[in-house]
């Protein structure tokens, strides 16, 4: 009968078989546990200080010495495998929880964001900045006036006759009275004519800004107009410079291969004057006798008139002490709303002076 | 000005088989505006011929009228039965006549048709249908034995030949003539002109006596004289046919004569009976009181700037406008005295304009006529009123005065090509400018002299621009200037747009509105009768009675934009405008009267400046309805004073400035709900919720709310200075301060900022409530939350604590606030 104290005892947990059967039914219960729960419930049962690996590992001091460390590396081994499987099955099921969390997180992207009130800005303020920039970039100033302004500045300064039709109540809105010597500006020339009285050549500025004339609002007339003129005075200033720069202007306006035609014409403030046109947006001179490819644009002339142009008259330049013998200058204007109606296809005057905010709102910031 | 091109081929060697809308685009490349080029036949088609009304049966009818029921021969075996519903024809006349299956101008398809109890065969047209003429007194007649019954009439008509239309710029006096435009038609094309020639008679001032009164008014008057002129004879068909070509209506004999010399030579001419003369005629200025009855049946008082031709009786015509009726030629006219005179164009402008009589006369007189064609355009007449009116020229030939001849101008050779900035020739210079009539002298510079009828050269730049424009614009290259450094916008550009953008990205859209006011906009705004916003100027012309004024203030317009969005059903709106208002300036000095020969003096510019009203920059807007509308996460939101004064701190910000804001009263808002908005010490504007009368008035929203702000008071920025950004952990403390609830949140957060100290980095007010139970009556608690930060160490929530106490310290006695408990 072996003595219990000091004989090696036979304990079966300790079996290899034992340990092995054990493992077996520990990995099927950990890859069994379908939740962390579940795990956990199968840690206690398999790897917890009740569960048969850690009974059998305190079975192994009452084995013989010999036998101890045989005992010991099997049980060692067999919770290694155990907490290893634990491990990554606990890793499993947390990555599926958390999946799961983000999962019920999810919302409809496609909602509305709109909260913030939009605003927007009047195509005609940033088409005069945008034709500001064009001449910024060549080194130009961009000058301002009053709108209510003196007559010898709107009128007799830019060398028109003392009895020209356009000083006339039927073009012109006085103020005041009829000799109060004001109106409201017909153009934005008399920017110019101050620009001229205040410093000396060389002078590169383009004037953007609102004008008036006494026209009935319409499809394609309003009281109230924006002009851009522009105003070269310097030594050596000739037409081609002025093509040149109506012609960049054109491209920069309107898109790569835009240019611009004079054909001569009468303005008072230049001589020699011309009418400026510009090569048709839509049909881009394709529609020239070509029945093909009509176009109602230009009526198939594949230009548009744009606006006037012109040498400053050396009378213009005298009258504000610059010395035409050694200066010459050019000037141009065109009407703005005309710009955008080209630009943007503007059908209807009125809709670009009405205040309508869904018109201003299409064309949000920067037009 | 019309311009049939057979009539230009008789001054201009035109290629025959020439295309008119060539000949369009090579007078557009000399400078002329060609409107139109038409022709009568275009808007007809199907048979339009000759008749001769046999005879007819005057048929009266039940409703008034009376039709003819006629008889025409129109070339085929059978006359037909044609209803007429004109009187002015009688048998054995020529008439037009549009058979069935022709369409007439408008789409106006004839077809055989019943009508008061006769089948019309046709039609009887008038100048009106046929869209030669707009006189619908009647059917058209053809001059006697002028064409066959049958034939076409397009060809009896010229309603094939091309007509030119041509806009004549104030400057081409000269092209509004068929001399004048011949003349451009043979430079454009490099063919030879013709000119208008007539062999004259001496001088002898035997016509007719003429006496100048006032030079400065007329500075030649020519007259010839015919008699035994017969009253009856019918102006040649070829002439009537050219004067509707031309858009004027023939008349009889005599006044078309001068009309077609007229278009001719763009002299104007005047016919007068000469037996209705009294004694010389006089070309004098009006007297005061006088009056004169034009040939439009209209008494007209005249104006003592007016010039006149008149005789022993008084005025006789309007010089160069209109003339009298008392002399005019009539039915029993056979002596006759044709005027040709030439007036200054300021003077006829003036008259014209002050009659409201603008004519075929006083638009070549405006412009300036040519001195030395008066002459020939009388030979003209006189040889035209020979041959179709059997009238006898009246020896003798009266010219009084001599206008002044053209100075020559010096040019120098190069300057064209200087201007233009292409190579052109001394003698292409020279070839062009003797092409538009120009005597050329002298090597470099040339010395140029104008031919009469270009009285608007008188500069070496019109030189250069008629040597341009026949060496044609399209020479010009393009080339762009040397580049050179700009400064760019300037700060208060930039500053403008910066505020546009910042509002808009705020949420604001812009209008552009008119300037233009009613008076009573003032009164329905509640201003007190003091304000200066009801001194506004005034248009003399205003497009609406109702609106004379410009606008003071900007809200105006906007209240008007408002009220077009509702009406459209726009309703939630936030709405912003800049741009300038108008004051006026009772110091301010007239402007000066100033020459254009000269540059003014600076005390001349100075004074000029000073006459031109102020006209300040502001920034306003205007909302309601809903500042945030209702969306799936958030209730709506309506605007609110608060939504003003922030427009207000948003420009502020973009202009890189801050405001104060404290509580005003003043119309157009709420008194209780208004804020001045202060920069440095002064105020630049006021914002809030408008005056529940006011929204009453103008039938706006209620609670809408306005803003409106001086753009021109914000300084240009300066470079901000970099603050010193601590590493050290902030210490974060809230405050809650009970207050009188009149006490303004601002004065307690001032007086919380100044006490924390240089340790309080920011304090924010957060909330804002009102419990009689937990607070007491008429009180209300501001919560603030204070964030406490060191420089240089990591802060004790003991010194924080300690800044804050100071805080609530110094609240308390300037406000009388008391910490919550
Ligand atoms: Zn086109």
């Amino acid at each position: 009968m072996p003595q219990p104290n000091f004989d090696p005892v036979e304990v079966a947990a300790l079996q290899p078989e034992a340990i092995e059967a054990e493992v077996t039914t520990a990995l099927k219960a950990i890859a069994a546990a379908a939740t962390l729960d579940e795990l956990k419930t199968a840690r206690l049962a398999h790897a917890g200080d009740r569960s048969p690996l850690a009974l059998a590992n305190r079975e192994i001091g009452a084995l013989p010495p010999a036998a101890r460390k045989a005992a010991g590396q099997r049980v060692g081994a067999a919770r290694g495998e155990v907490a290893a499987a634990l491990t990554a099955r606990q890793t499993e099921l947390e990555a599926e929880r958390d999946a799961r969390v983000l999962l019920d997180e999810s919302v409809d992207v496609t909602l509305p964001t709109d909260r913030n009130p939009v605003g927007a800005r009047h195509p005609l303020t940033t088409l005069q900045e945008r034709i500001g920039d064009i001449f910024i970039a060549m080194g130009y100033s961009v000058a301002e006036g009053p709108e209510v302004e003196a007559a010898w500045l709107n009128f007799d300064a830019l060398n028109t006759p003392g009895d020209h039709p356009s000083r006339e109540l039927t073009d012109t809105f006085w103020v005041e009275s009829v000799d109060s010597g004001l109106v409201m500006r017909t153009q934005t020339s008399p920017v110019q004519i101050r620009v001229m009285l205040e410093q000396q050549p060389p002078i590169y500025v383009i004037c953007p800004g609102k004008t008036f004339r006494t026209d009935e609002l319409d499809a394609t007339h309003t009281p109230v107009f924006h002009q851009v003129e522009g105003l070269v005075v310097d030594e050596g200033i000739t037409m081609a410079h002025l093509k040149g720069t109506l012609d960049h202007m054109a491209e920069q306006l309107f898109g790569p291969g835009m240019r611009t035609r004079f054909r001569p014409h009468y303005f008072p403030f230049t001589e020699p004057s011309g009418e400026m046109d510009i090569l048709c947006f839509v049909c881009r001179g394709r529609s020239v006798g070509n029945p093909d490819e009509p176009c109602r644009t230009c009526s198939n002339e594949g230009w548009i008139e744009w606006g006037g142009c012109g040498m400053v008259n050396p009378r213009v330049l005298a009258a504000c002490g610059i010395d035409p013998e050694r200066y010459s200058g050019f000037a141009f204007g065109m009407g703005i709303e005309r710009s955008l109606m080209f630009r943007s296809g503007v059908a209807d005057m009125r809709d670009i002076v009405e205040g309508d905010v869904r018109f201003t709102a299409a064309f949000g910031m920067e037009s | 000005m019309k311009a049939p091109i057979g009539w230009l081929a008789e001054h201009a060697d035109l290629p025959t088989d020439l295309d008119p809308r060539a000949l369009a685009d090579a007078l557009i490349r000399v400078g002329l505006e060609v409107e139109r080029v038409e022709s009568g036949a275009e808007d007809i088609s199907g048979p339009l011929v000759v008749g001769r009304v046999l005879s007819f049966e005057d048929e009266p009818q039940k409703n008034g009228k009376t039709i003819r029921w006629c008889s025409v021969d129109v070339g085929e075996d059978e006359p037909r039965g044609i209803v007429c519903g004109a009187a002015n024809f009688a048998a054995g006349d020529l008439v037009v006549v549009s058979l069935p299956g022709a369409v007439l101008p408008g789409g106006f398809a004839i077809s055989a048709r019943k009508t008061y109890g006769h089948v019309s065969d046709g039609m009887i047209c008038s100048v009106r249908e046929l869209a030669i003429g707009d006189d619908h007194q009647g059917i058209l007649v053809l001059p006697a034995d002028s064409a066959k019954p049958g034939a076409d009439a397009l060809d009896v008509l010229g309603l094939r030949e091309a007509v030119l239309d041509v806009a004549v710029t104030t400057d081409r006096g000269y092209a509004l003539s068929i001399r004048g435009l011949a003349r451009e038609a043979a430079a454009a094309l490099g063919v030879a002109f013709r000119d208008v020639e007539a062999a004259l008679p001496p001088a002898d001032g035997a016509a007719y006596g003429v006496v100048i009164d006032d030079r400065s008014g007329c500075d030649r008057f020519s007259a010839r004289a015919l008699t035994g002129l017969d009253p009856a004879a019918p102006t040649p068909e070829w002439m009537a046919r050219r004067l509707r070509q031309c858009g004027m209506r023939p008349i009889s004999l005599a006044v078309d004569v001068t009309n077609y010399v007229m278009l001719e030579t763009g002299q104007p001419l005047h016919a007068f009976d000469r037996t209705r003369l009294r004694g010389d005629l006089h070309a004098r200025r009006a007297r005061a009181g006088e009056t004169v009855r034009t040939l439009d049946d209209v008494e007209r008082a005249l104006d003592p700037a007016d010039m006149v031709v008149a005789d022993d009786t008084g005025p006789v015509a309007i010089a160069g406008v209109m003339g009298g009726a008392s002399t005019e030629i009539g039915p029993t006219t056979t002596e006759v005295v044709l005027e040709a005179a030439r007036w200054n164009p300021p003077s006829i402008a003036y008259t014209a304009r002050r009659h409201r009589l603008p004519s075929e006369a006083s638009r070549r007189f405006e412009r300036g006529v040519d001195p030395e064609i008066a002459g020939i355009a009388l030979q003209r007449c006189v040889d035209l009123l020979a041959e179709h009116g059997s009238a006898s020229p009246v020896a003798g030939y009266t010219v009084v005065g001599s206008p002044p001849a053209a100075e020559p101008i010096r040019l120098g050779a190069a300057l064209p090509a200087a201007t233009a900035g292409v190579d052109i020739s001394r003698p292409q210079v020279v070839a062009a400018l003797q092409v538009v009539g120009c005597a050329v002298s002298g090597d470099d510079p040339m010395l140029v002299t104008p031919p009469t009828w270009r009285p608007d050269l008188t500069h070496p730049a019109d030189l250069v621009e008629e040597v341009l424009r026949l060496v044609g614009y399209e020479t010009v290259p393009s080339v762009l200037p040397p580049l050179r450094p700009g400064t760019g916008l300037t700060p208060a550009q930039q500053l403008r747009r910066a505020v546009s953008r910042a509002v808009a990205a705020a949420g604001f859209t812009e209008v552009l509105s008119y300037p233009f006011v009613a008076p009573a906009v003032h009164d329905a705004l509640g201003l007190p009768p003091d304000d200066p916003r009801y001194d506004a100027l005034r248009l003399v012309n205003p497009l609406s009675e109702a609106e004379p004024e410009l606008r003071t203030s900007l809200l105006p317009g906007l209240l008007a934009a408002v009220q077009r969005n509702l009406g459209r059903g726009n309703r939630d709106l936030a709405l912003f405008e800049s741009g300038l208002v108008f004051l006026r300036d009772p110091d301010a000095p007239p402007p000066p009267d100033l020459t254009v020969l000269r540059r003014p003096t600076e005390d001349e510019v100075a004074q000029l400046y000073a006459a031109v009203p102020p006209q300040p920059r502001r920034t306003a807007a205007v909302l309601c309805g809903a500042r945030r509308v209702k969306t799936w996460q958030e209730a709506e939101r309506p605007a609110d004073w608060s939504d003003a004064v922030d427009f207000a701190r948003v420009v502020a910000r973009a202009a890189g400035a801050e405001l104060t804001v404290r509580a005003a009263e003043r119309a157009p808002w709420h008194p209780g709900r208004c804020a001045e908005l202060v920069l440095g010490d002064r105020a630049i504007g006021y914002a809030g919720e408008l005056h529940p009368r006011v929204v009453a008035a103008l039938d706006l929203p209620e609670r809408t709310c306005a803003v409106e702000l001086d753009l021109d008071a914000f300084p240009a920025p300066q470079p901000a200075r970099a603050p010193r950004i601590s590493t050290y952990p902030p210490v974060l403390l809230d405050l809650a301060l009970v207050v009188d609830e009149a006490v303004p949140a601002a004065a307690v957060l001032h007086a919380v900022r100044d006490a924390a100290g240089p340790l309080l980095e920011s304090v924010r007010l957060f909330d804002v409530y009102q419990d009689v139970q937990r607070l007491g009556r008429g009180r209300k608690s501001l919560a603030f939350a204070l964030r406490f930060r060191a420089d240089d160490r990591t802060l004790t929530v003991e010194e924080a604590t300690a800044a804050r106490d100071a805080a609530v310290a110094a609240a308390g006695l300037a406000t009388g606030a008391a910490l919550r408990s």
